[in-house]
């Protein structure tokens, strides 16, 4: 018979207790988004795929030193460039990252001398393809660029 | 009034069309409390703040195949989910909504819907016997459990107040409240019985049985998912699920109704008669009462886990039965006092 009541009352006052702090949330604002229509805008730190860093003109910093593709411990970053004639530094053609092999390690952005590689933030990347992983990075700076 | 075929006809269309819409707009409020207690926004896809879904998942239920397994008793298997809502739906016939607004008042009407409500447990082991799957059995043994359980203190507690008004008709028990809300069952002083300190207590009793007779959580052991993979309506799907989910909801406007009558009273204003809109406040205060007892259910739903089988059977036989049959005794011998 010790402890009926006490074991009564704690029990009752728990459960008062309980209700009191979900009342609590209840009038207050959702914490979620309301995801197709809203998302998160993504930290500016977050390591996301690659991307190119345009200059004031638009074009990339890259002399294709090729030191992102030697540093990449997947291989699969893969540029090339020209040197056009009357200049003193290469431009840039093609630069294909293959984004199904990345493991985002950073070695390419650690590498990169002058100023030419960055994360992106995108973060809302999804395929049934393999294909749309291989990622045409010069391309995508041309359209940023728009 | 003449109880011509019109009156009939128009109190069942009245009936069945507010239990239907309570049903399918009380699992709008739920899922939009269960979304704001959880700090999310709930329903919002479907119409302004969501509105339309209930109507969205009653077509979607109603366009489903009717998958009946085979091997299971047919003719019991299709009975049970009717047998969940219809004595649902009987109940509503006597519940005073108003002085002048109810359909049939009988002498009886406690009774009545203790009857109704016992034949809604039956429904569950019904469901379970006939579905021929193991989980389903189980449930429903669970389910019958707790409803013998809660019956118990439940009738316990309205006999205590049908002692007090010393009517089993609901309208004459409503009729002993009236005139502010301290004449309300609820607080200790009543002046047929002087001063009982446990009928709060006793209030709370009957809420906590009216959460457990309708299987809803923290009680709703019968269709435990984490366990019984959906409990007795396992093997339902399209309407005959769907007759259970408006019977579980129909079930609660009637617990809510009851909680109301019996400790709350009823239709009566908390402030005396004030008088103006004769017809429609007193209907406007009987349904604020029962929605704000129904927004508590969800409340507690959406606060409180699921219990253990023993933790609920100990609670129903070591506190509630005990403490409301002294309560009766109490009562019982007060009247007799003053």
């Amino acid at each position: 018979m010790s402890g009926y009541f006490t074991e009564l009352f704690t029990g009752a006052k728990s459960l008062l207790d309980g209700m009191w702090v979900t009342l609590k949330e209840f009038p207050r604002r959702p914490v979620t988004l309301n995801y197709p229509h809203e998302s998160v805008k993504m930290y500016p730190r977050f390591r996301g795929h690659i991307e190119l860093i345009g200059n004031e003109e638009g074009k990339s910093n890259c002399i294709v030193c090729s030191m992102c593709q030697r540093a990449c411990p997947s291989g699969c970053i893969s540029l090339a460039g020209v040197k056009p004639e009357g200049e003193k530094k290469k431009v840039l053609t093609k630069y294909i990252l293959d984004f199904t092999t990345c493991s985002l390690c950073g070695s390419c952005v650690e590498s990169c001398n002058f100023n030419a590689l960055k994360f992106s933030n995108e973060y809302n990347l999804a395929s049934t393809r393999k294909e749309d992983f291989v990622m045409d990075l010069l391309k995508r700076l041309e359209e940023q660029n728009k | 009034m003449s109880l011509t075929l019109f009156n009939v006809v128009l109190a069942v269309v009245i009936a069945i069309s507010f239990v239907g819409l309570n049903a399918a707009y009380l699992v709008w409020c739920e899922r939009k409390g269960a979304g704001l207690f959880q700090r999310r926004p709930g329903p919002m896809e479907n119409g302004p703040w969501g509105l339309l879904q209930p109507p969205v998942d009653g077509v979607k239920l109603m366009t489903k195949q009717l998958l009946i397994p085979g091997g299971v008793d047919k003719a019991i298997f299709m009975v049970a989910p009717v047998l969940a809502m219809f004595p649902a739906l009987i109940s509503f016939v006597t519940i005073p909504f108003s002085d002048n607004i109810v359909a049939h008042p009988i002498d009886v009407g406690v009774l009545m819907i203790f009857a109704f409500a016992a034949l809604g447990g039956m429904s569950l082991l019904v469901a379970g016997w006939g579905s021929r799957n193991k989980y389903s059995m189980i449930s429903s043994v669970r389910a019958v459990s707790q409803t013998v359980a809660y019956e118990i203190p439940l009738m316990i507690t309205t006999i205590t107040v049908v002692l007090i008004s010393s009517s089993l008709n609901l309208g004459d028990i409503v009729q002993t409240q009236l005139g502010g809300f301290w004449h309300w069952n609820i607080w200790p002083f009543q002046k047929q019985v002087g001063f009982n300190l446990l009928m709060p207590v006793s209030f709370l009793i009957l809420f906590v049985c009216s959460v457990a007779e309708t299987n809803r959580a923290p009680f709703d052991l019968g269709e435990a998912e984490s366990e019984l993979v959906a409990g007795f309506h396992t093997e339902y799907s399209s309407m005959g699920f769907g007759l259970f989910f408006m019977g579980e909801y129909a079930n609660i406007v009637i617990g809510a109704c009851l909680t109301v009558i019996l400790f709350l009273g009823g239709w009566a204003c908390p402030f005396g008669d004030l008088g103006f809109f004769p017809f429609t406040h007193h209907v406007g205060w009987f349904l604020l009462k029962i929605y704000l007892i129904i927004f508590v259910f969800i409340w507690i739903r959406w606060t409180f886990p699921r219990t253990t089988i023993y933790g609920l059977l100990n609670l129903s036989w070591k506190y509630l039965i005990p403490i409301s049959l002294f309560n009766l005794l109490l009562t019982a011998g007060l009247l007799k006092v003053f």
